[in-house]
């Protein structure tokens, strides 16, 4: 397995590699060599700038503008209308409310059933091949497909949750999933789970792959106990993954879409409605392109906060 | 772990006695537990795949009268052939695939070319575009929507193909730039400087020498393209009006639904449809996935 290799960082090993084949070029050689260095990665440059540079100037541009196609007469600079409006209507807070708590609550679910896995897999058992594939599937299969195939699952009448409710007489067993402001939430995190934990896991799986087996053997060798070998030397030494796989994990969960359009359109009422879904509307239902921008920058900003509280908890000395 | 399966059913029943078993029959107890865990898990990540399965064969009216056996019924097929026939579904499906394709060999292409440029020329700036091509991989891709859909609006280009494979190009080239440079800047230097001492032009030593023996790089690249693509839901809604070109994500939603009830068993066949090829993906391509999808995401 070339896990562990792939998967210390390419930045300073491309540098070291890149070095000209053969060596001793000239001052002109080199220059080529860079032109053709430029020419190769022009392609992936431009459209990366086109599809998230541009967006992300246009909608600071808008958020500041008057841009809504339903209101063509309105045009033109607002000012800071447009963040005053996230402030002071009543679904950007509530939005950000449900938002990060349904990133924590799911992000921490998914973490701590990931990591449980990725340690059982990480044993060698018989069928250990047929376990790993059957709990990977769930994280290939489309979002479409996890939510709608757990809005069925959560149906009242013909779905699977309440008749196993019902055939073990627990209470609940009436219950509309998707009508109740909490069932809708559970239903919601349960499909999220379903389908991102083995995400987590897979990532882990490969950190755990990576930690070669000679410290653990000593480990044993000095009679230390499993929750403790577990703690002193599994954990530490899983932290580059756990952080990959949390900062994945946590913006993709921050940014969560599909699964709420599809269950429950931010419903009951906008008992579920979180940023994503929020601006997908000021977009495309309400066409109000300023709003949407300042939405849209909001996230922008939050994803950025996400990415610099893991960068800062996880300082970490990078392995050699 | 011989007792997986054995084991799992007489758990229960050993672990009243383990404390005064000796030592070999703890670790039975122990491996049974073990067993019963991972039944459990193997269990809720397949059960609901079986669900949808028996939903898609029900008939109609077993489907109205609601869960009384977890077994099939009477099977029929007619929900597929409803999905197939009057629904259109292979309309969809073509789309998806024709989107998914096209982005994943775009993708490849250009992702193969700067993959070679950050691991084998001497350019300046690697670092940079290092980062920003992995922040480009965390950007919120519903905040491209507003933007995009007035860019499209302009060049014409909305409910078209080539909006949603440009879009989606933000799914696949962080991924597999990060994962074909790694690859290129594996591969032994002689090989290239022999084709170059040769005579033969950069491009051509790439293009022949190169991408034939970084294949498994580029093939896994090209799977995890496919099937971030495949999987879109959020583009297909945003820019795809007519039902002419929807993709099947779009589609299923758009599918079973009346204005007094939801047709799960027409819905649940279209995702046993759409969720094949990506089964048989995951089965057969497992190992490549998981090493791609691991690499693309350590740094």
């Amino acid at each position: 397995m070339t896990v562990s290799k792939t998967a210390t960082s390419p930045g300073p090993r491309t540098a070291r590699a890149g070095g000209p084949p053969g060596g001793g070029y000239g001052r002109s050689l080199l220059a080529q060599d860079r032109r053709f260095g430029y020419a190769l990665i022009a392609p992936v440059l431009i459209v990366l700038l086109a599809i998230t540079a541009y967006p992300l100037v246009y909608n600071v541009w808008n958020s500041f503008h008057h841009d809504n196609l339903l209101i063509p007469y309105l045009r033109g600079f607002s000012g800071l209308t447009n963040y005053k409006e996230l402030f002071t209507n009543d679904q950007f807070l509530p939005a950000l409310v449900h938002t990060v708590g349904f990133t924590v609550v799911s992000v921490a679910i998914e973490t701590v059933i990931g990591l449980s896995l990725a340690v059982a897999l990480n044993k060698r058992f018989r069928g250990r091949g047929i376990v790993r594939a059957a709990i990977f599937i769930p994280w290939a299969v489309p979002t479409v497909v996890s939510a709608e195939l757990w809005r069925s699952m959560f149906d009242p009448q013909q779905g699977f949750v309440n008749y196993l409710l019902s055939s073990l007489h627990l209470p609940l067993a009436h219950t509309t999933w998707l009508d109740g402001t909490w069932t809708a939430w559970t239903a919601i995190l349960i499909a999220d789970a379903w389908r991102n934990t083995p995400f987590v896991a897979i990532v882990l799986l490969a950190g755990l792959q990576a930690i070669p087996s000679d410290i653990y053997e000593a480990a044993r060798i000095d009679g230390a106990s499993a929750w403790r070998t577990f703690r002193k030397i599994t954990l530490p030494l899983l932290k580059p993954a756990l952080m990959v796989a949390l900062i994945f994990r946590t913006l993709q969960s921050f940014l969560v879409f599909d699964v709420v359009y599809i269950m429950t359109s931010g419903g009951p009422g906008t008992a579920t409605n979180v940023l994503a879904y929020l601006d997908w509307k000021a977009f495309l239902v309400a066409t109000d392109f300023g709003y949407g921008g300042a939405v849209s920058v909001a996230l922008v900003a939050f994803a950025l906060i996400i990415a610099g509280i893991y960068t800062r908890v996880f300082r970490i000395e990078q392995p050699a | 772990m011989s007792a997986l399966v054995k084991g799992a059913g007489a758990a229960g029943g050993r672990l009243a006695v383990a404390q005064r078993r000796p030592a070999a029959q703890r670790r039975t107890v122990k491996r049974a537990g073990f067993g019963l865990l991972m039944t459990l898990f193997v269990l809720a990540s397949m059960f609901p795949f079986y669900w949808i399965v028996i939903t898609s064969l029900k008939t109609q009216s077993e489907v109205n009268q609601g869960t009384t056996s977890l077994l099939p019924g009477h099977i029929t097929w007619s929900n597929y052939i409803t999905d197939f026939t009057k629904e259109d579904f292979i309309r969809p499906l073509l789309n998806s695939a024709v989107v998914a394709l096209s982005t994943t060999i775009l993708t490849v292409v250009i992702a193969s070319l700067a993959g070679y440029a950050l691991a084998r020329t001497q350019m300046r700036g690697k670092t940079i575009v290092l980062g920003f091509i992995l922040v480009a991989n965390f950007f919120p891709i519903i905040a491209m929507v507003g933007p995009l859909f007035i860019a499209y609006r302009r060049l014409g280009l909305l409910n078209s193909y080539p909006a949603l494979v440009i879009s989606c190009l933000i799914y696949t080239i962080p991924l597999a730039t990060w994962l074909l440079s790694s690859y290129f800047s594996q591969i032994p230097k002689s090989l290239e400087e022999a084709a170059l001492v040769d005579g033969s032009s950069r491009l051509r030593t790439l293009r022949k020498v190169i991408m034939p023996v970084a294949l498994p790089g580029v093939f896994t690249a090209a799977i995890l393209s496919f099937m971030l693509t495949w999987n879109d839901f959020t583009f297909a809604l945003s820019f795809m009006s007519t039902p002419d070109k929807f993709t099947a994500p779009l589609a299923i939603v758009n599918l079973g639904q009346s204005q007094y009830q939801t047709f799960y068993n027409l819905i649940d066949a279209a995702v046993v449809i759409i969720s094949i090829p990506i089964a048989l993906i995951v089965i057969f391509a497992q190992r490549r996935i998981v090493t791609g999808l691991t690499a693309g995401s350590f740094r």
